[in-house]
């Protein structure tokens, strides 16, 4: 076995160890499993949050869109900003409901909020369709990177199902503590990973990054504006696909969902002031991608631009722990996404739908079984249809922002009624899922998911005014 | 509203207008500022100062939010 190989299973084998290790002292319940006890203090916290944004396709993505597509990718460093400054203003309040009424979950607060368990019920449906694609993809991107890293030796149906069990068993004995925890090994990989590379590269091929820049200048000027080498992504695409991606993104059930897991609403607005800062490496990774537009151009899967730009430039183990950070930074947010759908199906699903008397007991063991079906639904999806749900992907992002209306108008407007949500929340999906499934997204320069969301404000706001109290 | 809310969304503002509704008008390569194209300083600059934005706002929240309200933070 090469040291590349020892590197990559060592690393993922540990990490579930230390996942399992995780919840030994924790006297497993409903709260301590799926929002950590609404203990975690700033450190647990900005980790756990981290540990979601920064996936596999952070890496893989951002730099192949940099790679491929140029300027347009510069969205990815934006968006978080946003979203963390919008989170300053909105998740303490959320915090404060979710204490005071014991909210676990996303349908949790518009089943509180609205006073409908069918808008609960909703809400948790369209969350468990949008997370179980990014799910697939978490498994698929580990898959990928393992192969590519351990130069096609290991085959990625065996990596995907080594991390699966590990992850599927992490979850079931420590809940979102393991997550956390594990989040510390992934950061610390993945930071190293993308120092050694986005600050080695450039300086290796060109001495240094003005130097690498000059010459893409040079060489290219038009990859460096909008839109870059994606001729449909233009300025007003970026620009509606960057607000659109900001609103949206705390509207994910499991980014929502861990704003509970907070120790105070203090934590949570400290932590939404310290988290651009995460956004920075992300630079980093836009430099590994230009250089590679230098150095290897003519990639036909810009994914790629990483990961062979690492394998032309450094020795083969470094291969190895790059292969291992990769795999890390997919279980990781596996392991959140799926503990969030399954809390979805068993809470606000099976209990609020079909058996309002189930104790919190019964909806533990449902949910710690639920995510052994979720986790096998998208292990079979990645598996053998690993191409058919690119526009699911999508569907799902853009379906999730459509919560933000309700969220929001939710906390600041009273008036807001449930009648009017959910009519706002059926239009957007619905003009989303019109425009994607048809292929017209974008539609007239702008994202299709921000065309949703307009219909969605709009009808929300209209209802609301048009109806009396 | 409270005065600190209200000082704290104008600040909150600021990332917004100039990472969304500036893009258009800064979206060139010249002039090239610590070697990087002026677009992607521009941007950087602005993700780099989101922190210390918020961080303003927070403080004047504390300042001038009664925190007996458990409003304000």
């Amino acid at each position: 076995m090469s040291t590349a190989l020892l590197i990559i299973f060592g690393v993922i084998i540990f990490s579930g160890l230390v996942g399992i290790y995780a919840g030994r002292n924790l006297k497993m319940n409903l709260e301590n499993w799926t929002v950590g006890g609404r203990k975690f203090g700033i450190i647990l916290i900005w980790l756990l949050m981290a540990g979601e944004i920064y996936t596999t396709f952070t890496f893989l993505g951002a730099s192949g869109w940099a790679y491929s597509k140029g300027a347009p990718s510069f969205y990815i460093l934006i968006y978080g900003a946003l979203a963390y400054t919008l989170s300053f203003f909105i998740l303490p309040k959320l915090w404060r409901i979710g204490k005071k009424y014991g909210l676990h979950t996303q349908p949790d607060y518009f089943i509180h909020r609205y006073n409908s368990r069918l808008l609960g019920v909703l809400v948790a449906l369209i969350g468990v369709f949008s997370i179980v694609p990014y799910l697939q993809l978490q498994l698929q991107g580990l898959g990928f990177i393992v192969k590519v890293a351990s130069n096609g030796t290991v085959r990625s149906e065996l990596a995907i199902l080594i991390s699966f069990v590990l992850t599927c068993v992490f979850v079931y004995t420590s809940g979102l503590r393991g997550a956390a925890w594990v989040s510390v090994i992934k950061d610390t990989l993945m930071i190293a990973a993308v120092c050694v590379v986005g600050f080695g590269v450039p300086l290796i091929y060109f001495g240094s990054y003005s130097k690498m820049l000059e010459v893409l200048m040079e060489k290219m000027p038009e990859h460096l504006v909008f839109p870059g080498a994606a001729p449909h992504m233009g300025v007003w695409w970026v620009m509606s696909t960057i607000l659109l991606t900001s609103l949206g993104f705390y509207m994910w059930p499991h980014v929502f969902g861990s704003a509970f897991s907070a120790k105070s609403d203090k934590v949570i607005k400290r932590n939404a002031i310290i988290m651009p800062f995460y956004q920075i490496p992300i630079l980093l990774i836009f430099m590994v991608g230009f250089t590679a537009v230098l150095v290897i151009p003519g990639l036909e899967n810009g994914d790629l631009a990483f990961l062979s730009l690492v394998n032309k430039t450094y020795p083969s183990w470094f291969m190895g722990f790059i292969g291992a950070a990769g795999a890390v930074t997919a279980m990781v947010p596996a392991a959140i996404l799926v503990l969030f759908a399954s809390t979805l199906l068993s809470k606000n699903v099976y209990k609020a739908g079909f058996d309002p008397g189930a104790d919190d007991e019964k909806v533990m063991r449902l949910s710690r079984f639920m995510v052994i079906v979720i986790m096998t639904v998208s292990l079979i999806f990645a598996l053998f249809m690993p191409n058919e749900l690119v526009n699911l992907l999508i569907l799902g992002y853009d379906g999730v922002c459509q919560f933000f209306p309700g969220v929001v108008f939710g906390l600041f407007w009273k008036r807001a009624s449930k009648s009017a949500v959910m009519a706002g929340l059926l239009a957007g999906i619905v003009m989303v899922g019109v425009l994607i499934l048809s292929g017209n997204d974008p539609f007239l320069g702008l994202n299709a998911g921000f065309i949703g969301l307009i219909l969605n404000v709009v009808v929300t706001v209209a209802i609301t005014l048009v109806k009396k109290k | 509203m409270k005065k600190g809310t209200k000082y704290a969304l104008m600040l909150g503002a600021i990332p917004f207008i100039t990472l969304v509704f500036a893009l258009p008008l800064v979206n060139r390569i010249k002039p090239v500022v610590f070697g990087l194209p002026f677009i992607l300083f521009w941007i950087l600059s602005w993700v780099i100062l989101t922190p210390l934005i918020l961080f303003i706002a927070y403080t004047l929240e504390r300042k001038f939010n009664n925190p007996e309200d458990g409003d304000e933070d």
